[in-house]
């Protein structure tokens, strides 16, 4: 038999119907519903009758615009509560498991999904939300859905995919200190841009990714859509089995030995071809952080802003010039000064424990700069209570930082969370786009480590100097 | 869905790589529970001023862009977000077509979902078309499906490639749902072989 990789492997297992030439019709193992991308997606449901396929492979809940405070009071947002209301409803007509704000199974859909076990080598996962990626740390094929998407795998447990070609981005070699998983993903991205995975599936290989946790794996996959490509992926092995076992939704007894060898035959074969081969040098990477107005403008922490007179076409520097006009800066300043009003550790991205405890780690017994609003907010409830038996709570609160519930937050503003026209945060989100974190407000992507150290200095500094 | 098999019109030049998907609609506007009224949000914040009077100078605002409804842009429009409510603003503007050198995968998938039709060309005859819609009142386009092809009344004839099965089914207009339904049986025997 021809050598595949993992993702070849993935998808072979779920065709339900190909033909030459077309898309194929792929079977879903796991739909993770939130409140913004179904509505509509239920609407169409009710119009023309139909049901929900697979309730037992479905799942949904809140999570972008709930509130992270204050929800034993009414929500102030109408519109938001109307959707949350919908959820609700939706839910309840169609029986649909869902966790709402004071559900203890709530978080962020892409944080919950790998905690409760319910995301597993070797399935296919869909979700209304371009960041469902995340999943494949574990070796699953996860992508993002539009609505229609929604509602079609909500009819028929399927999705109609055209099979995108394999990209490996191999990583070798050693971390440096102060080095993260999320630095390691805005390098790549810096690399091939934001438009160098479009078309394609990536797997992370080598060293770096195979000595990364779980959670790190997760950070890198999860922002593979800002390289452009719907599904990122990292071999499962002995961590992954670990970090799996026992939890909730995880296969038990017989059925989990069973399920090890089967997820173990899924590493892509010594001699599978990629498409594409993207390689970086551990050694290489530093700390980094976003400067412009998309993720791939991007530096190590001892840069300088670029000038469009750096860069080669018009196109580039009309649009350098244009992102350096929204993020109020001349180009030319170092990123170290920088000043910094608000700070924002969470999202599907950076809000696991160990994202938490990394910071924690940087701002225990400092405090925050007095200039400074920080934010940390936990990716799920489950992350929360844990964060809170380690102490990270008290760590942050005592630096001057607000403690939070869980959910998608400042990520995207969809709640009250939100940067006011003008201000500049130091942010563990995904995206740097105008407007993402609210309207005018200017975004830098950072890890967590640097975000909690841009919190107590009041501007960006390099973790690595800290003592 | 409308069918889409040709379509002339005015060509509105949004020049600008990198058009994601926040930007086409900002988050705090996929709050609505309905598919309707997303037309007057698309571009707000580059296209309304804070008290929600229109910026001037912003593309959809200029009167000899009025009425256009062929959007043509940068390369990797529509990165970012999977929200449909990006296509949904784009085609309730008035918009049928949008013409890029590359799109973000998500969006084009989207577009397909609605029978709004995102035509990929070289940048060359992007930069071409731009040109023309700049130097040229009222510059219109014709967009064949049928033919795969992009013509303009002044010498332009650019071929584009789509997937068969995407372009079978925005000819038809024919709903996914209802065309995986024929295969249901194949389902079944999937989920029984994999129980």
């Amino acid at each position: 038999m021809a050598p595949k990789t993992m993702f070849e492997k993935i998808w072979d297992a779920h065709v339900v119907r190909e033909e030459e030439g077309k898309p194929s019709l792929l079977y879903v193992d796991l739909h993770l519903v939130h409140e913004v991308t179904s509505p509509q997606a239920f609407d169409g449901l009710r119009l023309n009758n139909r049901r929900i396929r697979r309730l037992d492979k479905t799942v949904a809940v809140a999570d972008h615009n709930v509130p992270t405070n204050d929800r034993d009071k009414p929500l102030t947002d109408e519109v938001s509560k109307a959707q949350l209301e919908a959820m609700q409803r939706n839910a309840d007509e169609f029986g649909l498991e869902y966790h709402d704000m004071f559900s203890e199974k709530q978080g962020i859909v892409h944080v919950i999904g790998p905690e409760q076990g319910r995301t597993q080598p070797g399935m296919i996962i869909v979700c209304g939300d371009s960041h469902t990626a995340t999943h494949g740390a574990v070796g699953a094929m996860a992508f993002g859905i539009g609505t229609s998407e929604v509602e079609h795998v909500l009819a028929t447990q399927c999705i109609w995919q055209a099979k995108p070609k394999t990209m490996e981005v191999r990583v070798d070699g050693a971390l440096g200190f102060g080095v993260t998983p999320k630095d390691v993903i805005l390098a790549i991205i810096g690399k091939i841009g934001t438009s160098g995975g479009i078309g394609h599936a990536i797997e992370y290989t080598g060293s770096v990714f195979r000595d990364m946790s779980m959670e790190g794996r997760m950070t890198v996959c999860n922002m593979s859509i800002e390289a452009g490509a719907r599904t990122g992926m990292v071999a499962p092995d002995e961590k992954t089995f670990a970090y799996l076992k026992g939890r909730e939704y995880a296969p038990k007894g017989e059925d989990w030995d069973a399920a090890v060898e089967r997820w173990t035959a899924l590493r892509t074969d010594p001699d599978a071809r990629f498409d594409t081969v993207v390689t970086l040098d551990a050694a290489d990477i530093q700390p980094q952080v976003t400067w412009g107005t998309n993720p791939a403008q991007v530096l190590p922490v001892g840069g300088r802003v670029p000038t469009p007179d750096e860069f080669e076409s018009s196109q580039e520097q009309t649009a350098v010039e244009k992102a350096l006009a929204y993020m109020g800066l001349n180009g030319g300043e170092r990123i170290q000064d920088i000043p910094i009003d608000t700070v924002f550790i969470g999202s599907c991205t950076n809000s696991r424990i160990e994202d938490l405890r990394a910071a924690a780690a940087v701002a225990k017994g400092k405090q925050k700069a007095d200039s400074v609003r920080a934010l940390v907010v936990p990716g799920s409830w489950a992350v929360k209570q844990q964060a809170e038996e380690e102490g990270l709570d008290q760590v942050f609160t005592d630096a001057g930082f607000e403690w939070r519930d869980a959910g998608c937050s400042m990520c995207l503003a969809m709640n009250p969370d939100r940067l006011a026209p003008g201000e500049r945060s130091a942010s563990t989100s995904n995206r740097n786009f105008e407007g993402r974190q609210g309207p005018g407000g200017r975004t830098h992507l950072v890890s967590p480590p640097m975000a909690a150290a841009a919190a107590i200095a009041g501007h960006f500094v390099d973790v690595r100097e800290l003592n | 869905m409308d069918a889409f098999t040709k379509h002339t019109g005015k060509v509105v030049p949004y020049d600008m790589p990198n058009v994601d998907t926040d930007q086409i609609i900002p988050a705090r506007f996929l709050k609505k529970i309905d598919r309707v009224g997303f037309g007057e949000l698309l571009f707000y914040e580059l296209r309304y001023e804070e008290d929600g009077s229109p910026k001037p100078g912003f593309i959809l605002n200029q009167p000899r862009y009025a009425g256009g409804t062929v959007l043509v842009s940068g390369p990797q429009f529509g990165i970012g977000s999977s929200r449909e409510h990006a296509p949904w603003a784009i085609q309730q503007y008035g918009f049928r077509v949008v013409i890029a050198p590359s799109f973000g995968d998500i969006f084009r998938n989207n577009c397909y979902q609605n029978g709004l039709l995102p035509v990929m060309l070289d940048a060359a005859e992007v930069d071409t078309i731009i040109a023309r819609a700049q130097e040229i009142q009222g510059y219109e386009v014709t967009v064949d499906l049928e033919a795969q092809q992009v013509t303009d009344g002044h010498g332009l004839a650019a071929s584009f490639d789509i997937d068969p099965f995407r372009k079978e089914n925005l000819v038809q207009g024919l709903d996914d749902i209802g065309l995986t339904l024929q295969n249901e049986a194949a389902i079944d025997a999937f989920e029984s072989a994999n129980a």
